[in-house]
């Protein structure tokens, strides 16, 4: 194993969050109760998302100006685990949503009708959509520096898409998220109870490092592999 | 490597009696994982499985250098 610094920081920060957002306090606010420790699950997959995005982007640009294949690799598995967190938070999205928005006093495909306009949700949707389709982009083509080529400008297309999707229309458009008010349904730094920020924020940096973990396994055997067809 | 595999299956299961020891001695009473609702049982449940998978990529990591050293 190669021992670094960051992946014991991980582990250190993983452990804090699932022990201090169990048992650390949290405020105490109608219909939300309990499930407000959310935030250090749910709010931070997408948060590990959008790093790991922009570190497939960052790479995709850097494929640009250099050439050098490895630095494809790098921007794939970047956003394939990016997709990976970005699912998983879409999941725990639901999950949280039913028991939250959800009218208990509806049947579920009312509340659904409700709760599925919500832009975040169709936002994010979108751009996992987008995402996807770099997948299938990338498998299509099978010459190797014209797929890296390709797919490099995609990946910018994409990230641009991000921004729209994600950060500016929930903003615009009312929303179920909170703070959707004061024109900040994200993180509001001052929206944030002071105790929930001491795990929060730990939990952001713990998840994306994890995150950084699983794409450096994955793009160490990516490399492996093509040694391998070069011998 | 080999010693801190043992070390921490020794710490799992040392921690494993303790819970479950806790559990026959006396009847109903209030120590730590049977308070406040009983949280600290699904602390416990979800650090083991933290446990696990974080074990589990160490076990990759490791087994990826070996190939790495290997092949190169």
């Amino acid at each position: 194993m190669r021992k670094s610094w960051w992946k014991i920081l991980c582990v250190i920060l993983l452990f804090y969050t699932f022990i201090g957002g169990f048992l650390m306090d949290v405020p105490r606010l109608p219909a939300l109760s309990e499930t407000i420790r959310n935030l250090y699950f749910h709010v931070c997959m997408w948060f590990c998302m959008m790093i790991l995005f922009s570190a497939s982007v960052v790479y995709a640009i850097r494929y640009l100006r250099s050439n050098k294949l490895t630095d494809d690799i790098y921007s794939r598995h970047f956003a394939a685990v990016g997709i990976l967190f970005g699912v998983l938070g879409y999941a725990t999205g639901a999950v949280w949503m039913s028991y939250t928005w959800a009218d208990p006093n509806n049947s579920s495909f009312q509340s659904f009708g409700a709760v599925a306009r919500e832009p975040k949700l169709i936002g994010a949707a979108i751009a996992l959509l987008i995402y996807f389709a770099y997948m299938v982009l990338r498998d299509s083509i099978s010459d190797i520096d014209k797929r890296a080529r390709i797919t490099a400008v995609y990946n910018i297309f994409a990230y641009a898409l991000l921004f729209p999707t994600i950060w500016v229309i929930p903003r615009i458009l009312p929303s179920l998220h909170p703070g959707g008010e004061n024109g900040n349904p994200a993180l509001d730094t001052k929206d944030i109870d002071a105790r929930m920020r001491l795990v929060f924020y730990p939990a952001v940096i713990g998840w994306t490092l994890l995150g950084v973990w699983i794409t450096s396994l994955k793009i160490r055997l990516s490399l492996l592999k093509e040694k391998r067809l070069l011998q | 490597m080999r010693k801190i595999k043992y070390l921490s299956a020794l710490i799992i299961s040392l921690s494993l009696t303790l819970i479950t020891h806790a559990q026959d001695d006396k009847v109903d009473m209030a120590d730590t994982m049977r308070s406040n609702g009983r949280i600290y049982v699904v602390v416990a449940v979800v650090v083991l499985i933290l446990l696990g998978l974080l074990l589990y990529l160490v076990r990759l990591d490791r087994k990826i250098t070996k190939i790495e050293k290997n092949s190169g």
